[in-house]
């Protein structure tokens, strides 16, 4: 899985897209894996550009919930911005609103978490 | 098959709507009136049934008990829970004493909020009526009797008037009974649980509560997909939502509405009916649910047929 990476205001972008099910939970998962691995207090923090993503499944709201609670035990800052508007349903649907930090543009996380 | 009657359809403990509860219904049916007037009884249906369910009517309290409605002259049921007594009632007032009826009853699992509704099920007491008690757990007898032992209940198991049969099922095989082909399957839960599929002929009704899907176990999912298969009826354990089940509540032995949703549309089912609903909310939050189970199906069905969702109330008959 191919997740391209930029930086803006001190902050790591990793753009997100297409459909994530549970065909391709485990792939993400792995494909987040070195980014979450330095999601640590003192470094940029991690954030999920995901304007790109036009659906996501219950195995892919847990691989958010899981990067989000190792990047809170590594005291890192893990975060999503820019949901469309179907998968925002989708995130309050599930409440899943309520336990991963969501922006509602990318500009406006990084005026929250960078620099 | 020909329907589906839901008499209990609330999870973990009986729920009785409050005085506040009521007063809160008068007093939103009296703002939308608005002062009108009715000119008879008929009007006054007429508005009633223009107004939102949960002003108008109730999910009810009842723990799960659900009725299927074969073919056949016996009696198909889903568990003892609560909603047994008013089942009870209902068989008595119907077919009368003495008027012998058999009775098939399939037992999710032991925990209490599914058999506490066996003490009150009064065709259990007359002598005559064949119970037949279906279940997957080795200790089926056992817990039956036991919650009918003092000092937890006045009236011992060795009263009852009815012939009681305990059927040890075999989980995965299907087993021919009343004319359908019921087969059992594990769930996860805490000292297990079993989902029920019923096929008759023409139709099939899965009953899946109590029953945890772990996000991360495709396997687990799959196996799901195939026991849901085209089913007419999913009859499915929504207690928490998507968030609570996969964090806080992780391991407490429930499912989502999310996942019932994702399964139904992956099995290609017909009708999915949220089941087990939390004690703690309340008529409006469980029709806010609802809701927003059927927008999921709307948008995330694809190129899919329509899943049909309802949400079981104590009452709800599903014509299959």
């Amino acid at each position: 899985m191919n997740l391209p990476i930029r930086e803006q205001s001190g902050v790591l972008i990793v753009e997100v897209g297409g459909r994530i099910d549970h065909s391709i939970a485990e792939e993400f998962t792995r494909a987040l894996e070195p980014l979450l691995a330095n999601c640590r207090q003192g470094q940029a923090p991690v954030l999920l550009d995901f304007s790109g993503v036009i659906y996501i499944s219950s195995a892919g709201l847990r691989v958010l919930m899981m990067a989000s609670r190792q990047a809170k035990a590594q005291q890192g800052s893990f975060a999503i911005a820019a949901l469309t508007p179907l998968v925002q349903e989708v995130f309050t649907i599930s409440r899943f609103n309520l336990i991963v930090p969501c922006y509602a543009s990318v500009d406006a996380a990084c005026k929250v978490l960078g620099k | 098959m020909k329907q589906v009657v839901f008499w209990g359809t609330r999870g973990s403990l009986p729920t009785a709507m409050t005085s506040h509860d009521i007063r809160e219904k008068i007093v939103s049916a009296l703002v939308t009136a608005n002062g009108r007037s009715f000119r008879n009884r008929a009007a006054i249906d007429e508005f009633v049934d223009s107004l939102p369910f949960a002003v108008s009517s109730t999910f009810g309290g009842n723990s799960s008990c659900v009725e299927i409605v074969a073919d056949c002259p016996e009696h198909i049921i889903c568990d003892m829970g609560s909603g047994a007594r008013p089942l009870g009632q209902a068989k008595i007032a119907r077919f009368g004493v003495p008027n012998p009826q058999t009775y098939h009853i399939f037992v999710s699992h032991l925990h209490w909020d599914h058999l506490m509704g066996f003490p009150f099920f009064t065709p259990m007491y007359i002598p005559g009526n064949r119970i037949v008690i279906h279940g997957c757990h080795a200790q089926l007898e056992e817990a039956i009797r036991l919650q009918m032992r003092a000092p937890c209940f006045p009236v011992d198991y060795s009263q009852a008037g009815a012939k009681i049969e305990f059927d040890l099922m075999t989980p995965g095989k299907p087993h021919f009974i009343c004319g359908l082909n019921v087969t059992p399957k594990l769930q996860l839960h805490a000292g297990d649980s079993y989902g029920y599929r019923f096929d008759s002929v023409d139709k099939s009704v899965v009953y899946s509560t109590d029953s945890e899907h772990k996000l991360d176990d495709i396997e687990s999912f799959d196996e799901f997909i195939r026991f849901f298969d085209k089913a007419d009826l999913v009859i499915f354990d929504a207690m928490y939502s998507l968030a609570e089940a996969a964090s806080v509540k992780s391991d407490w032995g429930h499912s989502s509405n999310v996942v019932g949703v994702e399964l139904c549309q992956a099995a290609a089912a017909k009708k999915l009916a949220l089941f087990h609903h939390e004690p703690i909310h309340d008529d409006k939050q469980l029709s806010r649910l609802f809701a927003e189970t059927r927008r999921l199906e709307q948008i995330t069905r694809g190129e899919r047929a329509p899943l049909e969702i309802v949400s079981a109330y104590d009452g709800l008959i599903v014509e299959l």
